[in-house]
């Protein structure tokens, strides 16, 4: 599924991208490559997308708790968030594999 | 391929050493050979065994089942006579040769035994009645002699000694300790605390003790009757037991061809010197120059031997301990570390005396460090100083707070006795247990326990309490953290290094930052938001500005709330407003059906719950500017009415406070800078404690107080000056904030920062110019004034794409617009 241009995410950030009955955040990290996860943090609730991202995570920008964005997994004792294929195809940004 | 592993020594050094080994799973078959018929044992809990407060199957630490889960053979009672380094084997008494592909040595030490007459039997060892005090054995023969006699004599007057005594009480009653030194424990103790311990022992304890008592015969022919010393007096006893040091075992090393001096030399692998197989642990091993009969060291040297021997780390490298101690001498607090006496005239010396309770303590600082430090009768503040001592930390200018708990709640609570249900951070709800939890799974950094539970993440205030939590669960081995003095956790320097390193490579992004100043290049998420304000101060408009190194509420100017929304804060210089303005504030939250319009704690107008993607539009229609309730950052000076209306106001504070927030509107720094300006010293500005207050006083003079807070933490401000014009308030103010700014850490509010760097040298530097750098940091502060821009300009045109496009369904998901 075509979820927009790439060049709508700037570099470092990421950007909520409604799916169906999902909300999926995305990331365009600095080296490039794209990541996916579900856009809302399991701890109470706060907007992944508004986080702060490095190469491996997201830290949710409510309480700081970080996810790892390959994996989903909690770096402090969370539950796991889902993650999503995503990749580039020329300018689009293509969800799912 | 799995090697063979020869251990000699089964004492808490040699068994220490193998659990390090198997904990990194380490390819190896064990052997290990003990001389006592044991399993391993805690030869320190020896003294509780003879004191009766513990049995003997407390004190074992590997018991023989330990050996077989581990598939380690172990021949107890076994002596190893000869290392064959040649052919790689160790020959034992019993003439069993044993290979090795590699050998560790922890034949720890023996009791030495003083040369005295008569002291030694032929037969039988030492004479009937006396004894030595070092193992399991010797207690047990000594327990089991006491019991029918009545009188004992210790001959030595160290740790090891004042235990046996107290032990020995509790099967003689009369004990009596002979000291061959001028006062008790003189390694770790000067004389007045010698003196006030001998006090203690003798009053409290009742046992006798002798000093400058040199034992020269025991007496008696078929067993003991009392002991002569040097003087000719007689002392009648039937037990003797010596206590007088230990004397590491290395005879049959040196037999080998080991290399041996006072013990066998070790490098900083603890591979014996000259050997690539063989390395040695524990009291017996001699490491540049130093041996260690405590348990500390001998725990970091068994974790070194072991990641060099398994290979897990080949750099590992022992660089020798720092030697303290905290302990109960025979039920009587001690703690000593580093000197005891003062060796350098311009050693400071604190020392604080009080004989009638017993107590005694004593500190030496050198160069602003922590030398030495001594405490008899009360060990509160032992394990901050064992702390200070160990990382040389900067010491607080009161010295007395070293000493006493000054200030704090009157009995602060001991790890020890609170419950585990007990509730640490109150912000993120954390228990003790949790705490101890993470400490037990292996994490013993505070900064990695507070990452993993985020206790002491919120206010802060309990950070204390969670570091003593997270040292008493660690027992002791709490680890430094590396990163506690670098400026942000992902690169790793202290602040001064990480600006030099910026001025040198000219590193104007956050992201280069990474690149030229991480090993491996790592970004790190938790460290851009302060390498962002850090390059901004540093670089003004020169910074080269990546959005995604700001947090949100940096990149969309408003303070992010709990449900995703945006407070809006306008700026309302001093507090104060006209009701132009708030028909305009009045008109936006209507239209916009802003939830809850608020007055803030700093004197203006807070409209909460607003969704980002109507900022721009909200921005536009107040046609106010950013009042910067979401940044680290300069935020408000709060003021009074001052002299203008109110009867008692002697200077015209609200101007003074309107102008100072004119020129320092929006000036970012390492943390929030809250001001205020009161117009007479009844302070209803609360300019005492602020980041920043000024203080009209009469006679047209202004006083600055720095360093105040009142949030999660209170204190007071310190006074900077008093000066007499508006111009200088104002010119002081920018060049303080502008050493906060070069010279906080991050997130370091002005409550640390002021008494950690003094008030007295603040003063220098800021209004002295003591340092000539005034000028260089009005020009500093005068450059960020001039790069001031209104961020809420920026709602004409986005700064990145989507900058103010919803990251969250605020209330309900079809309301977000689905792009195709």
């Amino acid at each position: 599924m075509i979820l927009g241009p790439v060049s709508d995410i700037p570099f470092g950030e990421g950007r909520t991208y409604a799916v169906g009955g999902d909300m999926i955040a995305v990331f365009r990290l600095r080296d490039g490559s794209l990541r996916a996860v579900s856009a809302v943090c399991p701890h109470k609730g706060g907007p992944l997308a508004d986080g702060q991202i490095d190469n491996k995570v997201v830290v949710c920008p409510l309480h700081l708790y970080a996810w790892d964005l390959a994996t989903g997994c909690s770096q402090s004792g969370q539950p796991s968030i889902n993650v999503y294929p995503v990749r580039a195809d020329g300018d689009q940004i293509i969800l799912g594999d | 391929m799995t090697q063979r592993l020869v251990v000699i020594g089964n004492g808490m050094a040699g068994a220490r050493t193998v659990e390090e080994i198997l904990a990194r799973n380490g390819d190896f078959t064990i052997t290990m050979f003990g001389d006592e018929p044991y399993g391993n044992y805690n030869r320190i809990m020896l003294s509780n065994l003879l004191a009766g407060v513990e049995d003997e199957a407390g004190i074992f630490l590997n018991d023989l089942s330990w050996y077989a889960d581990n598939n380690i053979t172990l021949h107890a009672g076994v002596r190893i006579e000869k290392i064959d380094r040649s052919n790689k084997i160790v020959i034992a008494d019993d003439g069993t040769k044993t290979p090795y592909d590699k050998l560790i040595i922890a034949t720890g030490s023996s009791s030495w035994t003083p040369p005295i007459k008569n002291i030694h039997n032929p037969k039988r060892g030492f004479h009937q009645g006396v004894f030595a005090f070092r193992t399991l054995d010797d207690t047990r023969g000594m327990i089991r002699y006491a019991r029918d006699h009545e009188r004992a004599v210790v001959i030595g007057g160290g740790l090891l000694g004042l235990e046996a005594a107290r032990g020995l009480q509790n099967h003689v009653s009369e004990v009596t300790l002979l000291h061959a030194m001028g006062h008790l424990m003189e390694r770790q103790l000067d004389e007045r605390a010698g003196h006030m311990l001998q006090a203690s022992v003798e009053n409290k304890l009742g046992i006798e003790v002798v000093t400058n008592a040199m034992t020269t015969e025991i007496l008696g022919k078929d067993r003991v009757t009392g002991v002569k010393l040097a003087d000719g007096r007689e002392i009648p006893c039937d037990v003797v037991v010596i206590a007088a040091g230990i004397r590491p075992n290395t005879q049959m090393v040196a037999d080998s061809g080991l290399p041996v001096e006072r013990g066998i030399v070790v490098d900083d692998q603890m591979r014996v010197q000259g050997q690539e197989d063989i390395y040695s642990v524990g009291e017996c091993a001699q490491h540049r120059g130093n041996l260690y009969g405590l348990v500390a060291p001998l725990w970091d040297q068994a974790k070194v031997l072991a990641d060099h021997i398994t290979g897990r780390d080949v750099s590992a490298a022992y660089t020798g301990s720092k030697l303290s101690t905290k302990l109960k001498v025979a039920g009587i607090d001690v703690a000593s570390m580093g000197l005891i006496a003062p060796e350098n005239d311009d050693d400071e010396v604190i020392i604080y005396n009080e004989p009638k309770k017993g107590v005694y303590k004593q500190l030496i600082i050198r160069d602003g460090v922590l030398a030495g430090a001594i405490l008899v009768g009360d060990n509160r503040k032992a394990a901050n100083l064992i702390q200070a001592f160990d990382r040389a930390q900067a010491l607080p200018e009161e010295r007395a707070e070293m000493l006493f708990d000054i200030g704090a709640p009157a009995g602060e609570v001991a790890p020890a006795d609170m419950p585990d249900d007990a509730q640490v951070c109150n912000c993120n709800g954390v228990s003790k247990g949790a705490i101890c939890g993470v400490v037990n799974a292996g994490c013993k950094t505070v900064s990695g326990v507070m990452d993993k539970t985020r206790a002491g993440k919120g206010c802060g205030t309990c950070k204390p309490l969670v570091q003593r939590i997270v040292e008493w669960a660690a027992g002791g081995e709490a680890e430094e953290d590396p990163a506690a003095s670098w400026y942000v956790p992902g690169v790793p320097m202290p602040k001064p290094e990480l600006m030099a390193a910026i001025r040198k490579y000219e590193l104007k992004s956050v992201s280069s930052v990474f690149e030229k100043l991480v090993p491996g290049g790592e970004h790190d998420a938790k460290s851009k938001m302060g390498l962002a304000s850090l390059l901004k101060m540093m670089w003004a408009d020169q910074y080269v500005d990546e959005r995604d190194a700001r947090f949100i509420n940096d990149r969309v100017h408003g303070n992010i709330q709990k449900d995703g929304t945006f407070s809006v804060v306008p700026q309302m210089k001093g507090g104060v407003t006209t009701p132009a303005e708030l028909k305009r504030i009045a008109e936006v939250a209507e239209k916009y059906q802003v939830p809850m319009v608020k007055l803030t704690g700093g004197q203006r107008i807070d409209l909460l719950g607003i969704p980002k993607e109507q900022l721009p539009a909200i921005w536009a229609d107040l046609d106010i500017p950013s009042g910067y309730a979401y940044a680290k950052s300069f935020r408000t000076v709060k003021t009074c009415v001052g002299s203008d209306f109110c009867r008692f106001g002697v200077g015209d504070s609200t101007a003074l406070g309107i102008a100072i927030e004119e020129r320092y509107q929006g000036l970012e720094g390492p943390g929030k800078m809250k001001l205020a300006v009161t117009g007479c010293p009844r302070n209803c500005a609360e300019a005492y404690v602020k980041d920043l207050g000024v203080v009209a006083i009469d006679g047209g003079k202004w006083e600055i107080y720095v360093g105040g807070a009142a949030g999660a933490h209170i204190r007071k401000g310190d006074l900077l000056t008093t000066v007499d014009s508006a111009e200088e308030v104002i010119q002081l103010t920018g060049r303080f904030l502008q050493y906060y700014r070069e010279n906080a850490n991050w997130l370091e509010r002005t409550y640390s920062f002021v008494p950690r760097i003094g008030i007295e040298r603040i003063r220098e530097i800021v209004v002295e110019d003591s340092d000539g750098i005034a000028a260089a940091l009005d020009a500093a502060v005068e450059e960020a004034v001039q790069a001031y821009k209104d961020p809420w300009k920026e709602r004409a045109v986005p700064a990145t794409p989507g900058q103010f496009r919803t990251s969250l369904p605020l209330t309900v998901l079809p309301q977000v617009p689905v792009r195709a």
